[in-house]
């Protein structure tokens, strides 16, 4: 296969797969769960075999059609993009495995419609991770908005409902008020709206309007969770924790800092950007909501609202690195994705068993439960301290290149903003490790033991790769330079 | 194809589905065609009787009349195709076949407005189509019909009227009733004075027939109250029909003549677009009436298909013209559905409908689909012309970007009262303990789903309407200087 036509394999993969989920539903839960498995480790295959193509340069790209003239469905497949769709499908597969741990430990309902859901989201994942202009991205962003709302809606109660209407009004809201009038203003003014490396706006685009527009990307591409368009977030923790754990901390919010980053070095390009004056406020707003963040996340009680908080104030690592503007930076932006994916889908996959194992969703009811559930406490410290920055994990290898590319552009706020918010992420989360591990459990507590099997082995892959990537981060790195290959 | 409601009058009660089913297809298939020799460049006109263009009288279809006339008969069609379990359920059997004639009438008036090249047969046709809409609605079993057809016969009337003043006046100023003819002779009319007159007349009259706000009183009742099916074929074609009267009319006849009149033009219709497009959006969002709801954000997309044409730009009369096609499918798919979950459900508000979608789930996906057509997401027809009227807005001025934060506001206000609706089928518990809800009939579901899918397939490939639209802001504008 070769890689133009892998990119639309890799689309309608997953599609097929939730129609063939749907389909295996009616005969037995064992045959689902298997369509699932199958589709994602095809999905891996299809996926990872593009790497070779990526890495010896090549940019493999293919039109769909054309819906109005100059505006056209294509794909193009770029180290942003491949790195992106590598880290879903890789991750979509352990997901799958905890998932079935996970709801079947619970005993939930619908469950055909969620794996069916999910298969969707992936697709629409992989659209927007492969997207060669920003209509086609556009397309697949609001198409992974609405397949993830039945996700987030799933338990149907009114608190849910409630929070999944904020969820879908905050995302639609934002990318219809203002990231589609930036993609419209895009294509009025360059005539195109392709991803080219470079930029398409020099010279397209008056000088203080360059800040605006790259006000409306920024806030209207909510799914980065930039304050104050960050509600949604704590609200999507309704949903079960597999899909806090791949969507809310991988797939969906990766999309939100994946796109604003592919508009910086694609659309408005780095050196473009770094020369208007205007486009300068990103930094603060990134910075802000760092800090803020982790100030409410130090105030959380519980476990998953206090990840969705610190999921908030990482993501915003990466639009501020991206803002940095320097190739460090840059490089940092794309491999912080990454370790932060591993880490936060091992703390939601703690989470997760915990909630399974000892019906346990509070952090005062963590105390001693580290020598309950070892295997899964382990993984929870080693996702903590990753959040944190500390060697040898993942966490700091990205932290590192980011704080290369502030002391390069001499960038003082952001130098201190990663200084302060480690501090801050230390605070947060060593209270909760010494509580599990050294604090005695209360006299009356129920006995319980460790979540499945299927749960417990996954987030046990993903603590191992966040080990793992602080060793084995050189093709990773390889690959993003590319982007960066010739900026100053 | 205006001949055949005369045959069906004649039919057997049992065959007036079968018969009135196959005009309404056999008229979209000449639409078809029509569109077809359009799209290959050439306009087709017909004399009736044999008489040349500026005396006899005479049809015409050029991209514009096409796209519209694409538009009725495929509405007409496809409602007639879906109706048979919906007003079996509805109508008395006796009076089927009376109902079905009224139909046909009612569609053949439409069509017959769009193909005329004549100002006088508008009307002719025009009455003939509202005559037998009031037949129409009023022949459900609702008797909350009466009145809200009463409102809509004194309204439609007056509309009516206004229409036939303004084109006397012109007739008396210039001698013609032939559009073209009229817009040739109407520059040696030395005093104008009439003339302007003549189209605020016009325009008034027209914009009361396509329920402009804040002429639209009639309109929400009407729909709410009907007959499910007459619902769905006159919430697709009906009023476009007029508003392209209007705009047809305004255009060609008086914008390249009357000096100002283009400004005088968008600045009467721009700020009743806009108004329309928020407050009726805004009712919309607290309706408690799934058919009142629908009908009510009718009048707001009307706006939208207003505020394109009042751009008089090439961009936004192919805004205007893409959003009447494309608004039709999203509404009349709506429509669609609702009919099949009122082939359950007698009482449509909102409060009463919790839960459907466990017991009706084709259905209430093809409304899920349909709305998100109406709100404008990506990959739907709505999107299409919403992405036109934004960068005809974008184009239009520095005050575009007003237009642009007014187009957006509304579409925002779309996803509430479209997410009231989701929220309800699919989360509310169920008002009622009856048991024995099941999917609607195939036939209704069907067809429902035929349009949803409609709708992705021209919100992926527009390639059709768009040509028919751009064409037709192209010959509109033509005149122009």
């Amino acid at each position: 296969m070769n890689a133009e036509t892998a990119i639309l394999v890799a689309i309608v993969l997953p599609l097929a797969g939730a129609l063939a989920i749907a389909l295996a539903g009616r005969i037995g839960p064992n045959l689902r769960e298997t369509m699932t498995l199958v589709t994602s480790a095809a999905l891996i295959w299809v996926v990872w075999g593009m790497l070779p193509t990526l890495m010896a340069d090549g940019r493999p790209a293919v039109t769909v059609g054309e819906v109005m003239p100059g505006l056209s469905i294509a794909f193009r497949v770029e180290p942003l993009g491949m790195l992106f769709a590598a880290l879903a499908s890789g991750l979509w597969l352990i997901n799958s495995v905890y998932s079935i741990g996970y709801m079947r430990g619970n005993g939930e309902k619908h469950q055909t419609r969620f794996y069916v859901c999910f298969a969707l989201a992936l697709a629409a994942t992989m659209g927007v991770a492969f997207a060669g202009n920003l209509f086609t991205l556009f397309l697949f962003y609001e198409a992974l908005t609405l397949s993830t709302y039945p996700l987030v809606s799933h338990k149907g109660d009114a608190a849910t409902v409630r929070s999944a209407r904020v969820y879908l009004g905050i995302l639609l809201s934002t990318s219809i008020g203002l990231f589609l009038p930036a993609i419209i203003w895009v294509y009025t003014a360059a005539g195109t709206g392709d991803f080219v490396l470079g930029g398409i706006l020099e010279g397209k685009v008056a000088e203080p309007e360059v800040g605006l527009l790259l006000g409306l990307f920024v806030f209207g591409i909510a799914k980065a969770a930039v304050m104050p368009v960050h509600r949604w977030l704590p609200a999507a923790m309704v949903a079960p924790t597999p899909v806090s754990a791949l969507l809310h901390a991988v797939a969906v919010v990766k999309a939100g800092v994946f796109t604003i980053t592919k508009v910086i070095v694609y659309i408005f390009g780095v050196e473009f950007l770094f020369a208007s004056p205007s486009s300068a406020w990103l930094m603060y707003p990134a910075a802000f909501t760092i800090i803020v963040a982790s100030l409410v996340a130090l105030r959380q009680t519980n476990i998953k609202r206090l990840l969705a908080y610190s999921t908030i104030a990482q993501l915003s690592y990466v639009v501020m690195a991206a803002a940095i503007l320097k190739p460090h930076a840059e490089v940092g932006a794309a491999i912080h994705m990454v370790a932060h994916a591993f880490g936060k889908i091992t703390l939601f996959f703690a989470a997760g068993a915990i909630y399974v194992a000892s019906k346990k969703t509070e952090i005062y009811q963590l105390r001693g439960i580290g020598r309950r559930m070892p295997w899964t406490m382990a993984a929870f410290s080693i996702g903590a301290l990753s959040m944190i920055g500390v060697p040898p994990t993942g966490g700091f290898v990205s932290k590192w290149y980011i704080l290369a590319g502030a002391f390069e552009a001499e960038n003082l706020v952001a130098l201190f903003t990663i200084i302060a918010s480690t501090v801050l992420n230390a605070a947060y989360f060593l209270p909760i490790l010494y509580m599990a591990w050294f604090e005695r459990e209360e006299a009356d507590a129920k006995p319980h033991g460790e979540a499945p099997f299927a749960a417990v082995l996954a987030l046990c892959v993903t603590a191992l790769l966040t080990l793992g990537f602080f060793l084995f981060n050189g093709p990773v790195i390889e690959l993003e330079s590319q982007v960066v290959r010739g900026l100053t | 194809m205006l001949s055949a409601p005369l045959v069906v009058l004649l039919q057997p009660r049992g065959l007036a589905w079968a018969g009135a089913t196959a005009a309404g297809l056999v008229s979209f298939a000449i639409a078809v065609a029509l569109a077809m020799a359009v799209l290959g460049g050439e306009t087709q006109t017909y004399a009736m009787g044999g008489w040349p263009a500026p005396y006899g009288i005479a049809l015409a279809v050029d991209d514009f009349s096409a796209l519209v006339l694409l538009l009725v008969t495929g509405a007409g069609a496809a409602a007639l195709l879906a109706a048979r379990p919906s007003v079996d359920k509805q109508i008395e059997e006796e009076r089927q076949p009376l109902f079905y004639a009224a139909w046909l009438l009612g569609l053949a008036g439409l069509a017959g407005i769009v193909v005329s090249a004549d100002a006088f047969n508008i009307f002719v046709f025009m009455e003939i189509s509202s005559l037998a809409s009031y037949i129409l609605i009023a022949g459900g079993p609702d008797r909350r019909a009466l009145p809200a057809v009463f409102k809509y016969l004194i309204m439609g009337t007056i509309g009516a009227t206004f229409y036939l003043i303004g084109v006397g006046l012109v007739y008396m100023m210039t001698g013609t009733l032939n559009l073209a003819d009229m817009q040739a002779r109407i520059g040696d009319v030395v005093d104008l004075n009439p003339i302007l007159v003549a189209a605020g007349f016009i325009t008034i009259g027209l914009a009361l027939k396509a329920a402009v706000f804040p002429l639209h009183v009639w309109l929400p009742n009407a729909y709410t109250h009907a007959p499910h099916m007459v619902t769905v074929f006159l919430a697709a074609c009906a009023t476009k029909v007029a508003l392209y009267v209007l705009i047809r009319f305004d255009s060609m006849v008086f914008q390249d003549k009357l000096s100002d009149h283009v400004i005088q033009f968008a600045m009467f219709a721009m700020p009743l677009a806009v108004l329309g497009i928020l407050v009726a959006s805004a009712v919309a969002m607290f309706e408690g009436n799934l058919k009142r709801l629908l009908g009510t954000s009718s009048v707001a997309q009307i706006g939208y298909i207003l505020l394109g044409a009042s751009f008089v730009s090439q961009a936004g009369i192919t805004a205007g013209a893409m959003h009447m096609f494309n608004h039709a499918l999203a509404k009349g798919g709506l429509f669609l559905a609702v009919a099949c979950l009122a082939y359950h459900y007698r009482d449509l508000r909102l409060s009463q409908l919790g839960g459907a979608a466990a017991r009706m789930p084709w259905t209430c996906a093809a409304l899920v689909l349909c709305g998100l057509s109406l709100i404008g997401v990506p990959g739907t027809a709505g999107f299409i012309s919403k992405w036109l009227l934004i960068t005809a807005a974008l184009d239009a001025g520095p005050w575009g970007w007003t237009l642009v934060i007014v187009i957006l506001v509304s579409s925002l206000m779309a996803v509430v009262y479209v997410w009231r609706i989701v929220e309800t089928l699919y989360f509310q518990a169920p008002a009622t303990e009856e048991t024995g809800i099941v999917e609607a009939p195939l036939q209704l579901l069907l067809m429902t789903w035929l349009v949803a899918l409609l709708n992705i397939a021209f919100g992926l490939a527009p390639a059709i309407p768009l040509t028919l639209a751009e064409g037709s802001a192209a010959a509109l504008l033509g005149g122009m200087p």
